[in-house]
């Protein structure tokens, strides 16, 4: 790409701390070099401390620290009302609590936040959750403060990330311990009675002694109560649920399966007239908990229910009477006059007051390139501030602004009501089936020996438990989903397949979706540049701090960094200074007074060198590799649309790539996003929608399967079904095809199924089904189940070229 | 035969044993977090065990409003 072909390959030095290039070899300590000074600044802090294990553990594994944090960003973390929201425990004297720190990525990472203790003694311990990125940091409030904490962790590169949802709910995501407790007693029950059951089997179900035989039968009773009354109640309430809302889901049957074969052993154990099915019940229960557990596999690190919540601060500077305090911002009210900051997060929509605004609003539509605005104008929540200190008065409630009233649809508040799967529609199917089957063997018994009509009815209820059926589903989701995640793809849960296999329509989003953030290609036009005026150039944009001078740096030749003095940069317009008594001026038109090209699609820098315009730096957005491909893949199998909050210029070659049969919108609000998904759902179409930005939340919600790209999974996503990382976007085709091909496993596992309980009902119509037989027929049938859906959903996934290991 | 009795009650006993060990594991936290401590064990230093220190605290605390 352009911008790698430029970079030069002499005296390249990497950042000792963060592992990113160093632009120049200013700043060293001993024989390591630093690319700015926050990162020296860390080293120090570690090596004064004694803590460089850090360092000899991983390569490079501090985050770069050329952003520097606002001292004073935590101070409202000195505020009671915060404080107490957000300590998970309090004594007064030590005090807990949990922050997430985004940064964490490496075993030195949990090195030296574990050593915490050894830079302050305030801290008494700390403990790292890495699947979780969070630390719990337990601190003595004599020496330490939250704040402190949180300034402390700040100082060595991991600052916490507080937001607004931190305050509301405290509760943490846990593993489901509940259902491993389940699992682990109905694994410990299945086993004992297994081989409780063991003589029974090999005697050929005579056994001799029959102190023994009974001996063994009721401590089987014995055993299966705590599967029956314990294990099993999670498909007691899920078939329960489904009742109530008038409809036969697939734990329906099994509960029948699972309550005759019990009250039939128990029968037949009072009685004494046999040993029951009390092993292929636990069984049951203990292989579909296994099951569940495999599918409900969660990724900890992923949140699929972001709101602007997570996004937005906790409190934000408020001026009241000259004096400037920090008020949480659920109780900021309209007429406020609110202090935004440099890189800090507008909470709710103002006017603008005082300063000169440059907002950023690539969180909200993911155009990077900030707007600048003047006093008097609205601002919008969900912008960053990039220039210095303004300040606003608010005009709208947090809950009432632009941004924050998409979450007031009726879309947010209305779980999305999901279409019941297949598998129910089957099971469905199954139970009617299975019901005539044994109404049919029960007249048939009545007129032939009605003695039999007890045992060849409950047989054949217990025989035909549509387990097997239940099993292939959970065991292949749980394969497809491991699968995708291996590959960048991640389902929030397992009945995202299914959607995403029944979508015939994908919707794009344009900026930060199809087109790429941040990498720009640079072009120049103008007088050419000469070497040394490239060196004056990148000098000068190297002292700044704007992602265009970012830009501009790695894109021109690496060359020594020369001094510069008198640097003023007018923020959002430019920057200047002398280089060798040369002035040197790079910036927006209107900084250098020009006549400004109305070019909507390109970001321009101009250069000028005493005073004499030599041309201007084009930045245009490309879109991501691979794209032209993907579009024409998807074409084949789905109707395509794009949906973009940008203006229409790129319309003609966006038109050219999408093929006239797709619908293309430009300049879309995240409302009428949102509407254009449910017009199309009207239309019986299933709507997966792809994007990334905050306006893409609506949609995302609406669509049947929202899918959120992401450039890197510790990033924010907005709330979806599933993550896609942005580099793995190419194969969506096959991941969509992946899908498809997961239902067709279920379908062939389940007919295996049905050819096993075909076999089993052949015994238990006849009416004489013995334990033995259901105990041989239940393992074998799920054993071999399991290999052909792991093996399938393995092959399957080579033959469409997915990464496997 | 009348061996099998006390068989059958030491390997109940012992299952039931490890049920307990393993519910009480969940129960702790254990299976929270599978990936951290696995590199937490590999860190040389030892480091002061968390209660000890916990203990020492309150130790001091209480010994100063004693005096």
């Amino acid at each position: 790409m352009e911008l790698k072909e430029h970079t030069p390959v002499e005296t390249k030095h990497v950042c000792f701390h963060c592992g990113e290039d160093c632009p120049d070899s200013s700043i060293r300590e001993e024989e390591n070099y630093f690319c700015c000074e926050g990162c020296h600044l860390v080293y120090n802090l570690l090596n004064r401390n004694g803590l460089c294990t850090y360092y000899s553990l991983n390569e490079s594994p501090g985050t770069n620290q050329r952003l520097k944090v606002r001292p004073d960003k935590f101070t409202f973390l000195d505020d009671e009302k915060v404080k107490q929201r957000l300590l998970l425990f309090t004594d007064g004297k030590q005090s807990k609590v949990s922050f997430y720190l985004p940064q964490i990525h490496c075993s030195s990472c949990i090195w030296l936040l574990e050593y915490l203790h050894k830079l302050n003694p305030g801290i008494i311990s700390s403990r790292v959750d890495f699947p979780r990125k969070t630390i719990d940091v337990l601190y003595s409030e004599n020496s330490m403060s939250l704040r402190k904490v949180a300034e402390l962790l700040t100082s060595i590169g991991y600052e916490p990330h507080i937001s607004l949802n931190d305050l509301n709910e405290k509760e943490v995501r846990k593993v489901d311990r509940k259902r491993l407790i389940r699992l682990g007693v109905a694994g410990f029950c299945f086993g004992n009675i297994m081989m409780l059951s063991l003589p029974e089997y090999f005697s050929g179900g005579a056994i001799a002694d029959l102190t023994m035989k009974h001996l063994f039968s009721w401590l089987n009773l014995g055993l299966s109560l705590p599967v029956f009354f314990y294990s099993a109640t999670e498909f007691y309430q899920s078939a329960w649920q489904g009742l109530k809302q008038r409809f036969l889901n697939i734990d329906a049957p099994i509960v029948l399966a699972i309550f005759i074969t019990f009250f039939r052993s128990v029968y037949e154990i009072t009685s004494g007239t046999g040993t029951g099915y009390l092993d292929s019940m636990a069984g049951i229960v203990f292989l579909m908990l296994t099951g569940r557990v495999f599918q409900d596999y969660t990724y900890q690190t992923l949140s699929f229910e972001r709101d602007f919540k997570s996004y937005f601060p906790i409190s934000v500077c408020q001026k009241q009477e000259g004096k400037e305090i920090y008020v949480p911002v659920s109780e900021i009210k309209p007429g406020d006059r609110i202090l935004i900051r440099s890189n800090e997060l507008i909470p709710v929509d103002g006017i603008l007051f005082h300063g000169k605004a440059a907002i950023d609003y690539s969180f909200v539509t993911g155009e990077s390139a900030p707007v600048d605005k003047g006093i008097g104008e609205i601002l919008y929540a969900g912008g960053k501030q990039r220039g210095g200190e303004i300040e606003l008065e608010v005009i709208k409630d947090v809950s009432q602004s632009y941004l924050t009233q998409l979450w007031n649809n009726s879309v947010f508040k209305d779980r999305k009501k999901e279409d019941p799967s297949f598998i129910h529609k089957l099971a469905r199917y199954f139970t009617v089936l299975l019901l005539g089957l044994a109404i049919g063997a029960a007249i048939y018994w009545s007129i032939q020996d009605p003695h039999k009509i007890w045992p060849s009815v409950t047989a054949i209820l217990i025989v035909a438990c549509p387990c097997a059926l239940l099993l292939s589903a959970t065991f292949t989701n749980g394969h497809i989903m491991r699968m995708l995640g291996r590959n960048g793809f991640y389902l929030k849960n397992a009945s995202a397949i299914e959607t995403l296999a029944g979508a015939d329509m994908v919707v794009f989003d344009k900026t930060g979706t199809i087109s790429q953030n941040g990498s720009s290609q640079i072009t120049y036009e103008g007088k050419e540049l000469g070497l040394t005026e490239k060196q004056l150039i990148r000098s000068l944009a190297r002292q700044s701090n704007h992602f265009l001078s970012r830009l501009l740096v790695s894109y021109l030749p690496d060359s020594k960094a020369l001094k510069v003095e008198h640097y003023k940069e007018t923020i959002g317009r430019g920057a200047e200074g002398y280089i060798r008594s040369t002035k040197i001026k790079i910036g927006s038109a209107a900084f250098l007074d020009i006549e400004k090209d109305s070019d909507a699609n390109l970001s321009r820098v101009y250069v000028a060198i005493d005073r004499q315009i030599q041309g201007c730096f084009l930045f245009k957005n490309t879109y991501r590799p691979g794209m032209k491909k993907l579009i024409k893949d998807l074409l084949k199998t789905h109707k395509l649309a794009l949906l973009s909050g940008d203006n229409d210029s790129e319309k003609p070659y966006l038109s050219q790539i999408f093929g006239s049969d797709s619908q293309l919108y430009f300049d879309q609000s995240p409302q009428e996003k949102l509407q254009y998904i449910s017009d199309r759902q009207k239309e019986g179409r299933r709507v997966v929608m792809v994007g990334d930005g905050l306006n893409d939340s609506g949609a995302l919600m609406q669509s049947n399967a929202g899918i959120a790209l992401s450039e890197d999974t510790n990033n924010f996503s907005p709330a979806c079904d599933c993550i896609l990382t942005a580099g793995h976007l190419n194969k969506l085709p096959i991941f969509l095809a992946y899908a498809k091909c997961g239902k067709r496993i279920i379908i062939a596992s389940f007919i295996i199924s049905v050819l096993y309980n075909i076999i089993g009902l052949g015994f238990a119509i006849q009416g004489n089904l013995s334990p033995l037989i259901a105990a041989l027929l239940m393992p074998i049938s799920s054993v071999s189940i399991l290999l052909f859906t792991s093996g399938f959903s393995r092959l399957c996934a080579r033959y469409m070229g997915l990464k496997l290991g | 035969m009348s061996a099998l009795f006390i068989l059958l009650g030491a390997s109940l006993s012992i299952a039931i044993g490890f049920l307990v060990a393993f519910i009480w594991s969940v129960k702790s936290g254990q299976y929270d977090d599978e990936y951290t401590p696995s590199v937490r064990m590999l860190f040389d230093d030892t480091k002061p065990i968390i209660n000890n220190v916990q203990s020492k605290l309150t130790e001091k605390n209480t010994g100063k409003k004693s005096n």
